[in-house]
């Protein structure tokens, strides 16, 4: 394990999704370490949400490899990806809004036991890997006091929180976040850049995010994706310093200030 | 504060079930037990429509299928064995319900109730059209099955009596069972794939194995109902596994209350006590039953389970958890 070739989780290698004729990826490299945070940039439209939901097996590929650990994972279905370590959260709010925060991580956390398929044993009896677990992940996550809330009852930056949380009780390796900040306030916003901080430490972490101050403050990789294909690809300082980056964004929003 | 009520509200039930054969009367009883029968019937329907989100319009083939099962293992007049049939009848509905499982939980939604229809209705013309048990006229039981256990006669199911207590003995069983069932980690996972199935996936969880399983489970309870109910008639027609019959347990579930058991069953009571008593009094029977259920379903949409608690909100002021 020591090969530094080995050194990603995850690797992409010649991505590529069409809808038709519309390649809505095509030929997109990423790869994916741990204790690094790969951000992915680009206008809407550019194809980040479809490169995340083939990475996460939420769609088949056209074309191209998916590796993790260095097998090749591109024919696993979603869940199955789940079980090795691959966890994702969604730009749309996508939790259990019935049940309680803590119902959304215990399932959450379930989900790595056989126990799952007992159908005699009471899931409310303590079992203590699982609970253990679900409270880490919502210690981890600020929402200790929100425990025995309803989740749809919870603010909308208190349920962006709630789905990393969720991805977390999975224990997955690999984090695939699709727009964490979307539509958080300005301390929310700066609470989960500290959380992605110190998430970034154990895990392999794609960040798809519109927050330019956010991802560059904890990016050490960001690719940037125009028209489903790769533009640029490099440190945060490469990025500030590419022409073709600058010229890419003030053509499609003028907001990209370095 | 609920849990007292609604346990309470059981035992007291339970009790009265168990007493209602002192009053004998020979038409009620066999009334009774037809609707425990049907409660039985409409809590398994219950596990897929009100706990997995699996609304399907072809539920009565299970329940049919059992029905069938047991007349054609008594070709004769000669019984056959309780312990081989029952058992046997429970088996064949749930691998029914395996196999058309395996087609139908490939679909969602609207093409979920076509496709649970279509098999139901493929179920319906085997027996319907072939000669397999009878074609369109049905089939007679000849003997009910005995239920000998080891050389002793204890359980006699030519006994009203015992057949009425064999009854309530499965409605109990297979209620604590689906209970167990919906409290246990397997229930959450199917709690969890009503309510946002897409995120079960993504969290690592085989959903579609789940609801085969519950399928499956639903299918196997359906067809312990239909086995007591040949056994309590003794004819069979192909009409118990047409899609009305479908429907109807369709409607119970919806009229006592997704969600709950209790509220299933309460469906099957309420809906059969309506047949009796609208019919004895209209021809159009069916008329004024669609006017209550429509009412139910437009003012009550918790079912008939939740006039309890709307009671209790409305008279002590306590919060309604709408």
């Amino acid at each position: 394990m020591s090969d530094p070739q080995c050194k990603a989780l995850l690797t992409a290698v010649n991505l590529t999704k069409r809808f038709g004729g519309l390649a809505a990826n095509q030929g997109v490299n990423l790869s994916l370490e741990r204790g690094k945070l790969h951000a992915l940039l680009g206008p809407n439209g550019a194809g980040k949400s479809t490169c995340i939901n083939m990475l996460s097996g939420d769609l088949p590929l056209s074309e191209g490899r998916i590796l993790y650990e260095g097998h090749d994972i591109s024919r696993l279905t979603a869940h199955q990806r789940s079980r090795i370590g691959i966890g994702r959260s969604y730009q749309r709010t996508n939790i259990f809004p019935q049940f309680t925060v803590f119902e959304n991580c215990r399932l959450a956390a379930q989900s790595r036991q056989q126990r799952a398929w007992k159908i005699f044993s009471s899931a409310a009896v303590d079992f203590a890997p699982e609970k253990e677990r679900a409270m880490a992940a919502i210690e981890e996550t600020g929402l200790r006091d929100r425990c025995s809330r309803q989740a749809g009852t919870l603010s909308h930056g208190e349920q962006r929180q709630l789905e990393i949380a969720m991805v977390l009780a999975t224990q997955a390796q690999v984090l695939l976040l699709d727009e964490p900040l979307a539509g958080m306030g300005s301390e929310e916003s700066a609470k989960m850049v500290e959380l992605l901080r110190r998430l970034r430490a154990s895990h392999a972490i794609l960040l798809v995010e519109h927050d330019m101050d956010a991802v560059f403050s904890v990016a050490d990789t960001i690719t940037v994706m125009v028209n489903g294909v790769v533009l640029e690809s490099g440190s945060p300082l490469q990025i500030r310093a590419s022409a073709d980056v600058q010229r890419a964004y003030l053509g499609h929003e003028g907001s990209f200030h370095v | 504060m609920n849990f007292p009520y609604s346990l309470w509200s059981k035992l007291i039930l339970l009790a009265a079930l168990l007493a209602f054969p002192a009053l004998d009367m020979p038409f009620y009883a066999e009334l009774v037990a037809k609707t425990l029968l049907f409660g039985l019937f409409a809590m398994s329907l219950g596990l897929l429509v009100g706990y997995t989100g699996l609304a399907s319009l072809g539920h009565a083939a299970y329940f049919g299928i059992a029905t069938y099962v047991v007349a054609l293992m008594t070709p004769g007049y000669e019984a056959a064995s309780f312990w081989l049939t029952f058992p046997a009848a429970v088996l064949i509905s749930a691998a029914s319900a395996l196999v058309v499982g395996l087609f139908v939980l490939r679909t969602k939604g609207i093409y979920f109730i076509m496709v649970t229809l279509a098999f139901a209705q493929m179920a319906f013309y085997l027996f319907h059209d072939t000669a397999l048990g009878g074609g369109s006229d049905g089939i007679y039981l000849n003997a009910r099955p005995d239920a000998t256990l080891f050389g002793s006669k204890l359980i006699d199911l030519d006994k009203p009596l015992h057949l009425y207590y064999l009854i309530v003995l499965v409605l109990v069983l297979g209620y604590l069972f689906l209970q167990r069932i919906l409290q246990s980690p397997f229930g959450r996972v199917l709690a969890g794939i009503k309510s946002n199935e897409h995120r079960m996936r993504s969290m690592g969880y085989p959903t579609f194995r789940y609801k085969l399983a519950a399928f499956t489970i639903a299918g196997g309870i359906a067809g312990a109902a239909g086995y007591l109910y040949a056994v309590l008639f003794g004819f069979i027609t192909p009409e118990l596994l047409s899609w009305h019959h479908s429907a109807d347990v369709l409607l119970m579930v919806i009229l006592g209350g997704m969600g709950s058991l209790g509220g299933a069953f309460a469906g099957a009571v309420a809906f059969i006590a309506m047949q009796e008593i609208f019919s004895s009094f209209t021809k159009h029977w069916q008329l004024v039953m669609g006017v209550v259920i429509v009412v139910v379903v437009l003012f009550l949409p918790g079912g008939l389970v939740a006039i309890p608690r709307r009671a209790r909100a409305a008279f002590f002021g306590g919060a309604s958890d709408e």
